[in-house]
């Protein structure tokens, strides 16, 4: 920098910091040229490290296991895509799947989003046509943090849109790593919400452009992705419920343009006619009522639009007031008449539970237990929401803060995109993950904000120093300018106070980040891992070691019956059919296991019989203290099975509104089949050194029965750990 | 109980046969002395014979017939005769003699015949040692066929006490090598002994021509009869540095089956653990130096394996997902790498690639064993040695960035025992040439991905080249071009200035005026020049109307700049004069501190606006 000033000769000491500081000056002046690229490539580097982040932190999973899918699913999503794949678009599109609810079957082309499948095959047939042979099993896997990377860049155009490149880039990097996200989107989780997120966020930000220019270029842009998004996920319907309730706000509030009457007529009915080519979805946006708010709004702009047009007409406004009047109350009776016929006549179909549940947070476990027995479908604690956002959770008013005070279409969408999901978030601990992107855009803006200000609070004081300076050869007329340099220092600590504070909270957020991630989100608990008694790590691989002993040891077309939970991998990973899985579309079907494993083993057995069933399986956490397992699970299966058979009464299996397995548990519990198939055998071992036998140590108690004897049903095999329990079920004796 | 019956009729054919052949069909060659042991200790089934050989006729023979029965022959899976010189201890054997199977005429189908070539003609009176090694897979049957968790594991061989022979043999004897004592039955004849877990019969004397006595033991093994229906190996050479085996296991537990309940409790039971017939694992011996090794299945990666690993071998201990108990199958895959330095070798202008046949594991029947050996890309001239008989094919493969594939050559048999793990060479022309396309192509790829890149961010692509947007946004481009230029013009006066103030120091440090006034009159005549260029640009800048909101402010940082470039001339020129007339420092100093101050507040001003352009 003070490369100007060498070649003179030596300056008198007592103002050598003057020139020094005016060369310097100069020079980085003459740098400043190339400012605008300089930031280009600033902006550029800072996306791309991002970019990396997200993936990277993403891989905690394959580093620590291996690369695996994780969870339930996934599974079913991986095995689809390893069908299309290996048979094509069409027989996908036409598969009828006979592996799963039997006697049943599922007609899985037409019952699940295909737009996760496709993208995964997409990119799997792209390498290959590249000359990279990857397996399709890797592609999966890394699915979710190929997206997620995308999803930065979204949201870096996003914050962009809303705010300023600063607010986009911090975006960005939040989003990257924020855990809400992370928990849904690490390597191995492939699952429908991994590209999910993208297409949502994707949506939103084109259809912000397209009301921001009014382009019907961006309108068509974001009724694409709201296709993708239609055929990767059902959360769509947070879509077509947001925006136009994002539209009727601007109407309300006077901020109707032809700009937004152009983009939402474009989305919505360019939208709608692609996401009726997705089979699952059909005709459910002119025929199910979550979709008829769309379909009102878009009604009601053709009427605004329509007075407008008549109001430009008309030059009496008395006139206008009483033509309004009619137009507005015939449009509203219309409207109501059509939604009233068409509901009554079953034209329109109400709401569906999951809708209502999110409306109605209790209305899941009074009517449907079956939604109410997922654990993602619980309320949002508070702790998760600590564990999640962090300090995003402080940042968000701060954030909103700032977007009331420049309101603007781009930040008012953004506010009500953040408002909502925060409130569905707090109904289902699942739907944290639609409200990260908007908790990330809304903290970004405060944390660029913020900075900004503080920044440009400490630049314009470092002027004033060196002016002070530059005049330095009349040192003594500077008076004028002491006066105004008093209030500075205490605004400059103070700026710099607060940016140390904002660096430190974000430095915590990252090492929160990543402690989470690695700890907590990347596991894929299918196998399970404990700390030994020496700091060892000790691996239950029981759940694969269970379903390959089924997929190599039992013939090809047994029926495996187990809770629905492990339908989807005994059929993933066991190839073998099975009576209920994760896709829990038939209550009845559920209802019938549920019944079986809570019934007596003589009236399971004729269950059994009648459903054809070789094998049960269940899995049992008694040896290893395993939380999760069925005996736990075992009230939802007396609930669910209860609700459709009533022979099942959930007071049988409780003693004094306890449930308990120990001596004390109720006769019918003792005897049930759930229990008998859980513990058969189990009073014979000792589990833990200093306890009897029979000490179940996920529930800490001894069981009551110890003396378990099967009739109909023979142990075919169990895993190394117990975790997972094979019966087989003994052909009928013959009749005398 | 099916195919045991199916073994007693086959006998009971083979005696038939046997009563029924007449007239000896060979030559008069006489077997002195045979010694038969068999070794049960494993599942296969392994005979050494040493036979000693006269010929008692008057002609040379040059051909000698083994023989066994067929329900063995049927399950031979290796067979090598070799012939030995010398005694005792300093007996040498000598190569292998070729074998082949023979179908002489007139013999019943009941026996299988092999026709060995001796080394010279064996002339009438002479002897000769012949050492025969037969390993038989499938022949201990286990019986019961199916058993519980709690029962010993309990197999059956059938043998014949006296060698079945077309030839007469004049002494003999077999000992049978079982894997313990525990012996559930055997056939009593004359001279049998038992010893330990060694039975012994004979030795017999002058037994005519296809003797036959069939015996039976039954005794416990503890072997794991762990049979891989298929294996497929492949053996992927690549030329910078690596040979990639992997091998998939498609194994089979081939002992009694399992019947009824499978209990885990029982199966781990501390003191007296049941299911003692189930294996647990399986030992494979590796090459030395193999890495990276890995052993997983369809689902994932199976956690359960150890290895140990010294400059001689690799020793890898791998356990199934599950344990197996009879008739329980399993697949999984291993695989590893080995240095391609210890496995390629060059001869005449060819490489090849020397490396063994079968797989690594111990004691493992192989009911069809396929091996690929993968080249790399470009190899030509394929050809391929094998010690034994195979069937061979040609194969293309596809891997990561090829274009015509890799050869392929496929190696297929059926029942391979242990005893064919013995090295093949697989010869083949590649030019080192080949190595670099690969990565070529890489470089490619990325240079077109970047050249296109770059052409996509130089070249314009709008389509309507006369729409309002696009002539407005070629317009604002010009726009910003023009303030760039502005702005580079005003930071050159800015220079000058400063240029100006440093001459100024120089003044006041050495008081050398003449200097001064030079620097003096170069900046008048720079800032003239730059004033000159200034015009035009200002002119075009007003003449766009989209820079509207601009101009006005350019304009005012023009002005502003002229007005500071007044002050500073005015107050060089006050300075210049001070010192032309001599006057103080401090006098200089008063005189000029309101033009300073002025010239001070323009630059902060001057600055401002420059920071405000820049942010357009």
């Amino acid at each position: 920098m003070a490369a100007n000033g060498s070649p003179k000769p030596e300056p008198m000491a007592a103002k050598k910091a003057s020139p020094d500081l005016l060369n310097s000056s100069f020079s980085f002046k003459s740098l400043k040229l190339k400012t605008k690229q300089q930031e280009l490539l600033l902006r550029v580097s800072i996306l791309g490290l991002v970019y990396v982040l997200a993936f990277i932190a993403r891989l905690f999973s394959v580093l620590r296991y291996e690369s695996m899918i994780h969870e339930f699913d996934p599974y079913f999503n991986y095995r689809t895509t390893l069908f299309l794949t290996e048979k094509g678009f069409y027989e996908f599109w036409n598969w009828f799947d006979s592996e799963s609810w039997y006697p049943l079957g599922r007609i899985i082309g037409g019952t699940l989003y295909p737009g996760l499948m496709v993208t995964a095959a997409l990119i799997y047939w792209t390498l290959r046509f590249l000359r990279f042979f990857v397996h399709i099993r890797e592609v999966c896997v890394l699915t979710a943090p190929f997206f997620a990377s995308n999803t930065t860049l979204v949201a870096y155009f996003f914050g962009k849109e809303i705010w300023d490149t600063g607010a986009g880039l911090v975006a960005a990097a939040l989003i990257a790593i924020c855990p809400g996200y992370i928990s849904r989107s690490v390597a191995g989780s492939y699952d429908n919400e991994a590209v999910a997120i993208f297409a949502l966020l994707l949506t939103f930000y084109l259809f912000v452009k397209a009301v921001k220019t009014g382009s019907l270029s961006w309108a068509l842009g974001s009724a694409f992705g709201y296709f993708y998004m239609v055929s990767a996920w059902g959360g769509y319907v947070f879509i077509i419920n947001l925006v136009p309730l994002y539209v009727l706000v601007l109407l309300i509030t006077g901020r109707y343009s032809m700009r937004l009457y152009v983009a939402y007529n474009c989305m919505y009915i360019l939208g709608m006619l692609l996401a009726m080519q997705i089979r699952f979805v059909g005709f459910q946006h002119v025929q199910s009522g979550e979709h008829m708010a769309a379909m009102g709004v878009f009604l009601l702009m053709q009427v605004f639009y329509f007075l407008d047009w008549v109001k430009h007409q008309l030059n009496d406004t008395k006139l206008f007031q009483t033509f309004l009047r009619i137009t507005v109350t015939s449009a509203i009776l219309v409207g109501g008449i059509a939604l009233g016929v068409g509901t009554a006549s079953g034209y329109i179909s109400p709401w569906t539970g999951r809708f209502y549940s999110l409306l109605d947070p209790t209305y899941a476990k009074d009517h449907i237990p079956i939604i109410a027995s997922v654990s993602e479908h619980q309320p949002t604690a508070w702790s998760s929401f600590m564990f999640d956002y962090h300090i995003l959770l402080f940042l968000f008013p701060a954030g909103l803060y700032f977007c009331f005070k420049r309101l603007s279409d781009a930040t008012i969408f953004i506010v009500m995109y953040g408002l909502t999901s925060l409130y569905f978030a707090g109904v289902m601990v699942r739907l944290i993950l639609v409200a990260t992107p908007a908790v990330c855009l809304i903290s970004a803006i405060a944390v660029s904000a913020t900075v900004k200000n503080l920044t440009s609070l400490l630049r314009t004081k470092q002027k004033v120093p060196q002016t002070g300076s530059a005049k330095g050869v009349g040192s003594s007329k500077s008076s004028s300018k002491v006066t105004l340099d008093q209030s500075q220092p205490f605004h400059k600590n103070g700026a710099i106070a607060l940016l140390v504070g904002v660096f430190y909270l974000l430095s915590r957020y990252a090492i929160h980040c990543t402690w989470v991630t690695s700890e907590a989100y990347s596991s894929p608990s299918i196998v399970l891992a404990a700390r030994g008694a020496h700091g060892n790590r000790i691996i239950f691989d029981d759940y694969r070691e269970a379903y390959y002993w089924l997929r190599q040891n039992t013939p090809t077309d047994a029926k495996v019956m187990s809770w629905w939970d492990y339908g989807y991998q005994i059929t993933a990973m066991g190839n073998r059919t099975v009576i209920v899985d994760n896709n829990t579309w038939n209550n009845t079907h559920i209802a019938t296991v549920g019944r079986a494993m809570s019934s007596y083993e003589d009236e399971a057995y004729d269950i059994m019989r009648s459903l054809d069933v070789n094998y049960v399986l269940v899995v049992f956490g008694g040896v290893t203290g395993y939380s999760s397992d069925d005996i736990n699970k075992f009230l939802w299966m007396v609930r669910i099975g209860g609700g459709v058979y009533p022979v099942i009464k959930e007071p049988d299996y409780l003693v004094n509104g306890e449930f308990r397995v120990d001596k004390g548990a109720s006769p019918k519990m003792l005897n049930c089949l759930m229990y008998k198939l859980c513990y058969y055998r189990f009073g014979e071992l000792v589990t833990e050194y200093g306890k009897p036998t029979g000490y179940d140590r996920a529930r800490g108690v001894e069981i009551g029965n110890k003396d378990i004897k099967l009739e109909h049903l023979e142990e075919a095999y169990t895993t190394s750990n117990w975790i997972v329990r094979i019966y087989r079920v003994k052909p009928p004796t013959n009749r005398l | 109980m099916k195919k045991n019956s199916s073994v007693v009729v086959d006998l009971l054919l083979l005696l038939l046969a046997i009563t029924v052949l007449a007239t000896p069909a060979f030559s008069d060659l006489v077997l002195s002395k045979v010694e038969r042991r068999i070794d049960v200790t494993s599942q296969i089934a392994r005979v050494t014979k040493t036979l000693k050989v006269v010929n008692s006729g008057s002609e040379s023979v040059s051909e000698f017939t083994l023989t066994f029965p067929k329900f063995l022959g049927n399950n031979l899976a290796y067979l090598s005769v070799s012939h030995s010189e010398g005694k005792g201890k300093a007996k040498r054997s000598l190569a292998n003699l070729s074998v082949k199977e023979a179908h002489p005429k007139g013999m019943p189908d009941s026996i299988s015949f092999y026709s060995v070539s001796l080394p010279k003609p064996l002339s009438k009176g002479d002897t000769l040692t012949l050492e025969v090694v037969a390993a038989f897979t499938n022949v201990l049957q286990p019986f019961p066929e199916k058993i519980t968790q709690r029962d010993i594991h309990l197999v059956m061989l059938q043998e014949s006490a006296q060698y079945l022979s077309p030839y007469v043999v004049e002494s003999q004897s077999l000992s049978i090598k079982l894997p313990n004592a525990r012996i559930e039955s055997y056939s009593k004849l004359e001279n049998t002994k038992v010893q330990g877990s060694e039975i012994k019969y004979g030795p017999y004397k002058n037994l005519a021509q296809y003797s036959y006595a069939p015996i039976v033991v039954h005794f416990e093994s503890k072997a794991a009869f762990a049979v891989a229906e298929k294996l497929v190996r492949e053996i992927e050479v690549s030329h910078w540095g690596n040979v990639q085996v992997t091998e998939h296991y498609n194994l089979v537990h081939r002992g009694a089956q399992l019947k009824g309940e499978f209990s885990r409790l029982e199966y781990q039971d501390r003191p007296n653990p049941q299911g003692v017939s189930a294996f647990r694992h399986l030992l494979a011996r590796l090459p030395p130096r193999a890495h990276s090794i890995y052993y997983r299945d369809d689902i994932g990666n199976i956690s359960t394996s150890q290895m140990q690993s010294d400059s001689k071998k690799t020793e890898l201990l791998i356990e199934p997902r599950f344990p197996l108990f009879g008739g329980w199958k399993t697949f999984f895959t291993i695989g590893y790498g080995l240095p391609l330095s210890d496995f390629l070798f060059a001869s005449e202008g060819k490489r090849f690639l020397d490396i063994s046949f079968g797989s690594p594991m111990i004691d493992l029947v192989t009911e069809k064993l396929i091996v690929q050996v993968v080249l790399p890309e470009g190899s030509k001239d394929i050809s391929v040695t094998t010690p034994f008989a195979v069937k061979q094919s040609h194969e293309i493969k596809y891997s990561h960035l090829d274009i015509a594939g890799r050869p392929v050559v496929v190696l297929e048999k059926n029942n391979v025992v242990p005893d064919h793990n013995q090295k093949i060479q697989v010869y083949y022309k590649f030019s080192n040439i080949n190595l670099l396309s690969e990565p070529l192509m890489l470089i490619t790829g990325f240079f077109v991905l970047f050249i296109t890149c770059i052409i996509y961010t130089r070249a314009d692509f709008s389509i309507s080249k006369s729409s309002a947007a696009y002539l407005a946004k070629l317009q604002w481009d010009e726009v910003l071009a023009t303030l760039q230029e502005v702005q580079n013009i005003i930071q050159k006066c800015l220079a000058a200035h400063d240029k100006l103030e440093a001459s100024l120091r120089d003044l006041s440090r050495t008081g050398d005026i003449q200097t001064c006034k030079a620097a003096r009159k170069s900046t008048d005549s720079l800032l003239k020049d730059l004033s000159k260029e200034l015009r035009p640009l200002l002119a075009s800048l007003q003449s766009f109307p989209s820079a509207s909101q601009i101009s006005p402010k350019v304009e005012e940082l023009v002005a502003k700049e002229r007005e500071l470039q007044e002050k500073l001339m005015a107050k060089h020129t006050t300075v210049v004069e001070g010192y032309e007339k001599k006057s103080s420092g401090r006098d200089i100093e008063n005189r000029i501190a309101s033009q300073q101050q002025k010239i001070i507040a323009l630059r902060q001003e001057v600055d401002d606006l420059l920071e405000f352009i820049d942010e357009i």
